[in-house]
């Protein structure tokens, strides 16, 4: 066989410590960035690393074997890929052609057959260990994904609110989930794997949290306009704590105590607040828009988008579109009187 | 006879015959020439060159959503806008970059790599093309007129349906696709046909080069992946502009129905992809490494496996629509047991860099740098494989951390490297090792500076496409190194710019075989001329170029591989690569384009609803068709068996 003319072969070798030290300094920016990694999980993020119910914690050990057979896998090709560029070269090494196919059959085919396949096995027991726990008391919450806000029941109770799921903590909850319009998909990354909800279709899957907290969602499923303005939260409520949430979401309106709320309760019904929203207990009664009976129990405003104070809820009635826009609620024109008095009546909301 | 490499075997070829093939191989100039002509250096060229200009363009999207995306609540781009960018971005790398980019190097390598002239159907090969072409600037151009599409690249229903998105943006996607389809069905079959009749004579099938195997092998996945797509996009657009109810659940029709139809392609397409791109994996990893590459069997087997076991993944990418358990099982045993052909592949450039002499060049780096991150993108992509981790993370950041490793890491990669190993033979010219050695380090490190966070971010629970997110959630500084990490990789990609440009202007003259190279592309001229072999070689080895017999084949001229009687190739057969006869082969013609042309104005006029350019357009092109292929003149002695090649 006729090689044609070699390269330049002035090039110096690396000297052997030069590339430890360089090995050192890789290795500490690799702890050092896991370090972070950990750190950054604590604190508000929706980590799936720091999970807070039985599914997610299942898929986050999942995560590290996965991630430690990948780190063996990575750096293994990459000491073999560094070996022959620094050791396989000059003009003294002597080409080998026609050998390799017994390397190839057992780093090739051998090991990652067997490695592939406990890793399967393992990868299908986790997803079976994620069906519905069997014979567990079945609270049903159906959730009803919307452009660009999430629709909340519980059927056996009549209740119904936005944008936030109580659950009882320590106790699975059976979501079934739909969508008013396009797909959605929600996950809560802290508690459980997500599962779309897809036009047409009622899919469903369960949720526990083990404690009582407050664990952040958000749409996963590219839905439109607003699709990274649709959060939601989940609360998990100590149960009796949970139980009296239930039994006041699932009553209508209170009564307005004073003139300036009752005003207020005037102008949800008259203006065109109602063609969209519910007040169970008053006259408006519209679907296309969260339902409001209890709004001044919710922390949020516009799916996650601000918190719930009278300040921003002044403001989103009026020019919601400022806050997130292209959302389906159009600018409330009220006179300053209208709106303060609106404010005030779904402050009593609670 | 004494021992000869690849440089004086050229000589001598060119020496005995180049002037008379010569005279029946012209090559027109001037815009005529450049609108004429069926060269496939020439097309394989421009394919390039236009698949980077809309790299680069789509590159600039991603810059921008980087800079919206570097600070939480920021307002550089409205959400409609950002949203238009990411759709318009996957959907012009897939399509309008990746595969139109390695269709470029296969139509410029193809015929000299398997030793012969053109490709099997030279004027298909023009008119695929001017197709192209075309489907991208209808596509970027929309983003001038705010109709980009904005439905996401794998655009679901019903978002993209006639309810929920008004506006011309899906139609854009829709009908660019199916016009880009032409483009792609065209080429495929243009490089299966030339793969299997034009090969050298003596080149078997065992004896091919694994580049043209890959290809081959993403041509024939071309074939059966893009149906359920073009399926899926005029299903679309009849829902859309003639109110069928493919889609639409409230009339009883079905919204998985496109998801299925859609990564019944989407998946393959990965490999349509990769494969070729690993295919330029195994060509410049055997030149340096001075020996062939190593299992060479196993390689071509695991290229057709995954071209295979690719059609049986699909559903991996919906594991979280809440379908059966039984069926997940499936598709995630298949997406499991596809990694071992890409493992086969990675271990035997292992194997034979370990055993060959390894000569440290830039292309090499960058195959290096391939490597490394092709297996971070394989060790993600069997995470995936995992029903649970799936659900947990897909449409997650982790999920564009997987992705991007796998197609930059995986594709762009290796186009770069593939572009500094036959720069030399595209334009002639040497680059700068330098530079190249620079452009390489900068763009490995600005790569894994923009991607790696996003694993992170992924774990850490942010959603893929949100055009802005809150403070505080532990997000904001893996997006802030993401966004310094864009920056780096752009200035690492301007560099590569640079140093092919630099040399096309100050570049040394390149030597027909500057590398040593193992395939026959390297025993004709750097740029080849317009016949690229003077004689047609007779192959006895694998690696061909270093193969002193059939070196010496272009040294001893036989009449029957000179073909110095007429503008031929030589026609062989699928199996062994015996000689059949030789065959005439079709002149420059206007043809071609002016079909594409018609055929753009159709779909300009679909796509505006004025029917009655659209209807008079396809009248023209089917006039146009038919003036193509009129049979003028049966060419002498060709029998009926044997069918016509234009």
């Amino acid at each position: 066989m006729a090689i044609g003319r070699p390269m330049s072969t002035s090039r110096r070798r690396v000297p052997a410590a030069r590339t430890r030290t360089a090995t050192a300094r890789v290795a500490r920016i690799c702890c050092a960035g896991l370090l972070v990694l950990v750190a950054s999980c604590s604190g508000r993020s929706p980590s799936t690393l720091s999970p807070a119910g039985p599914g997610a914690r299942r898929v986050a050990g999942l995560w590290w074997l996965l991630f430690g057979i990948s780190a063996v896998v990575s750096v293994v090709v990459t000491l073999l890929l560094l070996w022959a560029m620094i050791r396989r070269r000059g003009p003294g090494v002597v080409p080998h052609p026609g050998s390799g196919t017994r390397f190839v059959v057992s780093l090739g085919v051998i090991v990652p057959a067997i490695v592939l396949t406990f890793v399967y096995a393992i990868g299908l027991r986790d997803m079976r260990a994620l069906e519905a726990p069997r014979g567990a008391d079945s609270l049903v919450v159906e959730v009803t994904g919307h452009q660009w806000w999430w629709e909340v029941r519980y059927p056996a109770h009549g209740a119904v609110t936005a944008n936030e799921i109580h659950i009882p903590a320590g106790r699975p909850v059976l979501l079934r989930l739909r969508t008013a319009d396009v797909n959605h998909s929600f996950w809560v990354p802290q508690l459980m794997v997500k599962t779309d909800m897809i036009a047409g279709r009622t899919t469903q899957m369960w949720l526990q949290a083990d404690r009582p907290g407050t664990y952040r969602g958000q749409c996963a499923e590219y839905c439109g306009l607003q699709h990274g303005r649709m959060a939601f939260h989940v609360v998990a409520d100590p149960p009796a704590a949970f139980t009296s949430w239930l039994a006041n979401q699932a009553r209508p309106a209170a009564e307005p105590r004073e003139a300036m709320a009752a005003r207020g309760r005037q102008v949800i019904q008259s203006a065109s607040c109602a063609s969209c929203h519910t007040v169970r207990g008053t006259s408006a009664a519209g679907r296309r828009g969260p339902d409001l009976t209890h709004l001044a129990s919710r922390r949020h405003l516009g799916a996650g988008t601000v918190p719930n104070t009278p300040g921003h809820l002044g403001g989103w009635i009026a020019d919601s579109q400022a806050v997130k826009p292209g959302n389906q609620m159009p600018p409330q024109p009220l006179s300053p009187e209208d709106l303060r008095s609106l404010i005030a009546y779904l402050g009593t909301l609670r | 006879m004494q021992v000869i490499d690849a440089n004086e075997a050229h000589a001598a070829a060119q020496s005995s015959a180049g002037d008379r093939v010569a005279a029946k191989w012209p090559e027109e100039g001037g815009l005529k020439g450049w609108i004429c002509t069926v060269d496939h250096k020439r097309i394989g060229r421009r394919y390039m060159v236009t698949a980077s200009v809309y790299f680069t363009l789509a590159g600039l999207q991603a810059l921008v959503m980087r800079i919206q995306l570097a600070v939480p609540n920021a307002g550089v781009v409205t959400p409609d806008r950002y949203n238009q960018l990411f759709s318009l971005h996957g959907t012009a790398m897939i399509f309008l970059f990746a595969t139109p980019m390695l269709f470029g190097f296969g139509n410029f390598l193809f015929p000299l790599m398997l030793g012969t002239r053109d490709m099997a159907f030279p004027r298909l090969n023009a008119f695929g093309y001017w197709i192209f072409a075309g489907a991208g600037l209808i596509m970027f151009a929309s983003l001038l007129f705010d109709a980009a599409p904005n439905g996401g690249w794998f655009a679901y229903v019903p978002l993209t349906g006639p309810r929920y998105s008004e506006g011309a943006n899906l139609d854009v996607y829709t009908l660019g696709l199916l016009f880009l389809g032409v483009s792609t069905t065209a080429g495929a079959i243009n490089f299966i046909a030339t793969a299997l009749k034009l090969r050298a004579p003596g080149m078997a099938l065992n004896r091919m080069p694994v580049f043209v195997w890959t290809l081959v092998a993403t041509s024939f996945m071309v074939v059966f992946a893009l149906p359920p797509l073009n399926t899926a996009n005029a299903m679309l657009f009849m829902d859309r502009r003639f109110g069928t109810h493919f889609f639409q659940a409230p009339a009883g029709g079905d919204t998985l129905l496109w998801q299925h139809l859609f990564w019944l392609f989407g998946h393959p397409d990965v490999y349509i992809i990769v494969l070729p791109a690993l295919g330029i994996v195994s060509a410049i990893v055997p030149t340096f490494s001075r020996r062939p590459i190593a299992a060479y069997p196993l390689v071509v087997l695991a290229t057709v496996a995954t071209a295979v076991i690719g059609f049986g993944v699909w559903v991996h990418h919906m594991f979280a629509v809440g379908l059966p358990q039984l069926s997940l099982a499936f598709f995630s045993a298949a997406s499991v047991v596809i990694t071992i052909p890409a493992g086969i592949q990675i271990f035997s450039w292992l194997a034979t860099m370990l055993t060959g002499r390894v000569v440290l060049s830039v292309p090499l780096l960058w195959v290096a740098g391939f490597i490394v991150l092709f297996v971070l993108g394989g060790v993600t992509g069997v995470m995936f494989a995992m029903v649970p981790f799936d659900q947990q993370v897909t449409d997650s950041y982790f999920v564009v951390a997987h992705f991007h490793y796998v197609l930059v890491g995986g594709a762009v990669f290796p186009i770069l490297g593939g572009l500094f190993y036959w720069w030399p033979k595209f334009s002639g010219r040497m680059t700068s090792p330098r530079a190249g050695r620079w452009a390489f380090a900068i763009t490995f490190i600005g790569f894994n500076l923009a991607f790696f966070p996003m694993h992170i971010s992924g774990l850490l629970g942010m959603p893929r496409r949100i055009y802005s997110y809150p403070e505080d959630l532990g997000w904001d500084a893996w997006a802030l190194l993401s966004t310094i990490g864009v920056h780096v990789l752009t200035l690492g990609l301007l560099i590569t710019l640079a140093t092919l440009l630099i040399s096309l202007r100050r570049g040394a003259p390149a030597p027909p075989d500057p590398w040593g190279g193992e395939t026959l592309e390297w025993a004709t001229s750097s740029p080849p001329p317009t016949y690229d072999f003077a004689v047609i070689p007779r192959v006895h080895g694998l690696a061909a170029a270093w193969d002193t017999r059939t070196l010496e084949s272009l040294v001893d001229a036989d009449e029957d591989r000179v073909l110095a009687d007429g503008h031929k190739v030589l026609r062989t057969s699928e199996l062994d690569g015996e000689r059949e006869r030789a065959m005439e082969m079709p002149e420059d013609t206007p043809v071609p384009f002016v079909a594409a042309v018609f055929l753009f104005l159709a779909v300009v006029g679909l796509l505006l609803d004025w029917m009655f350019l659209a209807v008079v357009a396809f009248a023209a092109a089917a006039l146009t068709f038919a003036w193509w292929l009129w049979p003028r003149g049966a060419p002498p002695r060709r029998s009926r068996a044997e069918g016509a090649s234009a």
